[in-house]
C-alpha cells in the first residue's frame, strides 16, 4: 500500500519534472486551454450576473389583485380566506389603499400630485406570490382570481418575465454550446500533447513493457500529465477571468456613477471556481485517456527485436 | 521450470523460426542455446518470456501456459525473468541509477529499498562508481554490464541473455561467463543464447543446439 502510494507520488513528481523541463511548450498548452475555458466561463459570468440583477428587479412573478372600490371588510376577509386555502398560492401580502397611496407618495416623488388629489383613487390590493411561476400556471391563476367576487382587476407582468426567461434560456444554451465546443478543443489539445509524448518516450515504454510493466503502470504518467495540464489550464482560465472582471468593474464603476446606480460584475464563487477546476482536470484526463488508449492500446506482446 | 512441448513459431510472412521443439529446463540449470544466426535462438528466448506466442504447441513457465495467458497476466509472468537484450535497450535519457531502478519501480518497491538494491546490483557488475553517469558515457562493455544489472536487480528466478558477448573481446567474454556462473551458483536459472561456442566451453553448461529452427541431435538433450 505504501509502495503503491509512493509510486503514485513518484509518477506525479516525474510528471512535474517533465512539465518543468519543457516550460515553454507547457505554458503555451496551458495558455491555450486557459483561453478555451475562459471564453465560455466569462460568458457564464455575464449571464449569471444578468440573472442576479434580473432577480433583484423582479425576482419572481407576482400577481396583483385589485379589489373593487366598493369592497367591504367582509369581502376582503373572504378573499383572504380563499387565498389562504388556495393550493397555488405560496404567500400573499395585503396592501390597504392608504398604505399604497403613502408608498406612491414616497417612492415616486409625485408628492405634489398625490396631495392635490381630493380622494384616494387607489383600491385595496393583495400581492400574491404564486407557488408555480410557469407562464401557463400564472395565466390560469390570473383567470381564476379574476372570476372571484369583488375583484376588479388582476395584473400579471407575465410578458416581461417571459421575455427575460426566454432571453436567459437562449444565453444558457449559447453557454452550453460554447462549453461543448471549447471542451472539445481542450480534449484535442491534450490528445495531441500526449501523443507527442508517447512518441518521444517510445523506447522507455517498450523497455518497461518488456520487463513486466502493466498497462496501468505505463499509462499512469500520461494520465497524470493530462490531468495536471487540464488543472493548470483551468487555473489559468480562472486567473484570466478574475483579471478581466476586475478590469471591467473599474470601467463599470465609472459608468454607473454617471447613471447614479451601482453596476458590478461579481467574481466566480468558490463553488463555481471548484467546478471550473474539476471540469478542466476531468477534460484533461479524458483527452489523455483517449490518446493513451489510441496509441498504447495495441497488443501487449511486442517483438523484442 | 520451463518446458516446450512440440512448439513451432511461424512469423507473419511465412518464415518458420522454430519447428516442433520439445525441451525442458529445470530450476537452477545453466543452459546455453547455440546455433548460427537465424537458427531460432532469439525466438526460443522470446517465447519463454512471452515476448512472442507460439503458433503451435505449448510453452509452460512455472506451470503456466504462456500461449494462453490473458494479456493482463503477461507482465506478471515477465517479472520472473531478467532479460538481457542483444541491443541492451538502455534508456539514454536517464542516469545509470535510474536505468537499473526501472524494474524495481515496476515491481513496486519503496524508494529506500529500491536504492539499496540498485547499488547492490551495480556493485555486482562493477559499476557502483558510475551511478550518476548517463549510459552514453559508458563503454560497450560497461553498457553490457549495466544491462545485466538491470536484469538482475529485482532478483528474478530466470535470467535470459540474448547474445551477451555480442561484439565484446574474448577476455571480456570470459569475465562475463564468470558473472553468469555466479548468478547460477545462487540458484538463478541462466539461459544464454549465443553463436559463440568458445564462450560456453569453459563453463561446462548444458548446451541446446538449434539448426534451422529444429533441435540439433548433437547438442540437444533428449527429454
Amino acid at each position: 500500500m505504501k509502495a503503491w502510494l509512493w509510486h503514485h507520488l513518484d509518477s506525479l513528481r516525474f510528471t512535474l519534472v517533465r512539465l518543468a523541463r519543457a516550460p515553454f511548450s507547457a505554458l503555451l498548452n496551458i495558455g491555450v486551454i486557459g483561453i478555451a475555458l475562459a471564453l465560455p466561463a466569462g460568458f457564464y459570468v455575464v449571464l449569471a450576473n444578468l440573472q442576479n440583477s434580473a432577480r433583484a428587479l423582479a425576482s419572481e412573478p407576482q400577481l396583483s389583485l385589485f379589489l373593487a372600490l366598493d369592497a367591504t371588510h367582509a369581502d376582503s376577509a373572504q378573499i383572504e380566506a380563499r387565498l389562504k386555502q388556495h393550493p397555488g398560492v405560496r404567500g400573499f401580502r395585503y396592501v390597504p389603499r392608504d398604505q399604497a397611496l403613502a408608498e406612491l407618495k414616497e417612492g415616486t416623488g409625485l408628492a405634489d400630485v398625490v396631495d392635490s388629489l381630493a380622494q384616494n383613487p387607489l383600491p385595496d390590493a393583495y400581492i400574491v406570490d404564486p407557488r408555480d411561476s410557469a407562464p401557463q400556471a400564472l395565466e390560469a391563476l390570473q383567470a381564476e382570481f379574476g372570476r372571484w367576487p369583488k375583484i376588479a382587476h388582476v395584473q400579471l407582468d407575465a410578458a416581461w418575465a417571459r421575455r427575460l426567461q426566454a432571453g436567459l434560456k437562449l444565453g444558457r444554451l449559447a453557454v452550453a454550446i460554447l462549453t461543448a465546443l471549447f471542451a472539445f478543443a481542450l480534449i484535442a489539445v491534450t490528445f495531441n500533447t500526449i501523443r507527442l509524448q508517447i512518441l518521444t518516450r517510445r523506447d522507455e515504454i517498450e523497455v518497461a513493457r518488456l520487463i513486466g510493466a502493466t498497462g496501468a503502470f505505463i499509462r499512469r504518467p500520461f494520465l497524470y500529465f493530462g490531468a495536471l495540464q487540464g488543472l493548470a489550464g483551468g487555473a489559468a482560465a480562472w486567473a484570466m477571468l478574475w483579471f478581466a472582471i476586475h478590469l471591467l468593474n473599474d470601467g463599470l464603476s465609472e459608468l454607473s456613477q454617471l447613471y447614479g446606480t451601482r453596476l458590478e460584475l461579481s467574481q466566480l464563487s468558490p463553488g463555481e471556481s471548484a467546478v471550473l477546476l474539476i471540469f478542466s482536470t476531468g477534460l484533461g484526463l479524458l483527452g489523455s485517456w483517449l490518446s493513451v488508449s489510441q496509441h498504447l492500446g495495441r497488443s501487449e506482446i511486442q517483438s523484442a527485436n | 521450470m520451463i518446458s516446450f512441448n512440440r512448439v513451432s513459431k511461424r512469423y507473419p510472412g511465412g518464415f518458420e523460426a522454430l519447428r516442433d521443439v520439445t525441451l525442458a529446463i529445470q530450476p537452477g540449470e545453466m543452459v546455453f542455446v547455440t546455433g548460427h544466426s537465424g537458427a531460432g535462438k532469439s525466438t526460443l528466448l522470446k517465447l519463454m518470456a512471452a515476448l512472442e506466442r507460439p503458433t503451435a504447441g505449448t510453452v509452460l513457465v512455472n506451470g503456466q501456459n504462456v500461449g494462453a495467458l490473458r494479456p493482463s497476466a503477461i507482465p506478471f509472468l515477465r517479472r520472473n525473468f531478467g532479460l538481457i537484450f542483444q541491443d541492451h535497450k538502455l534508456l539514454f535519457d536517464r542516469s545509470v541509477f535510474d536505468n537499473v531502478a526501472l524494474p524495481l519501480h515496476i515491481n513496486g518497491y519503496s524508494r529506500g529499498e529500491a536504492a539499496r538494491r540498485v547499488r547492490a546490483a551495480l556493485d555486482k557488475v562493477g559499476l557502483l562508481g558510475r551511478e550518476k553517469a548517463r549510459p552514453i558515457m559508458l563503454s560497450g562493455g560497461e553498457q553490457q554490464r549495466l544491462a545485466i544489472a538491470r536484469a538482475i536487480v529485482h532478483r528474478p528466478a530466470i535470467l535470459l541473455a540474448d547474445e551477451p558477448t555480442g561484439n565484446l573481446d574474448a577476455a571480456y567474454a570470459s569475465d562475463l561467463g564468470e558473472l553468469f556462473t555466479s548468478f547460477n551458483q545462487v540458484g538463478v536459472t541462466v539461459i544464454i543464447a549465443t553463436h559463440d561456442e568458445s564462450f560456453a566451453t569453459g563453463l561446462k553448461p548444458r548446451v541446446i543446439s538449434l539448426r534451422q529452427g529444429e533441435l540439433a541431435p548433437s547438442g540437444g538433450t533428449p527429454v
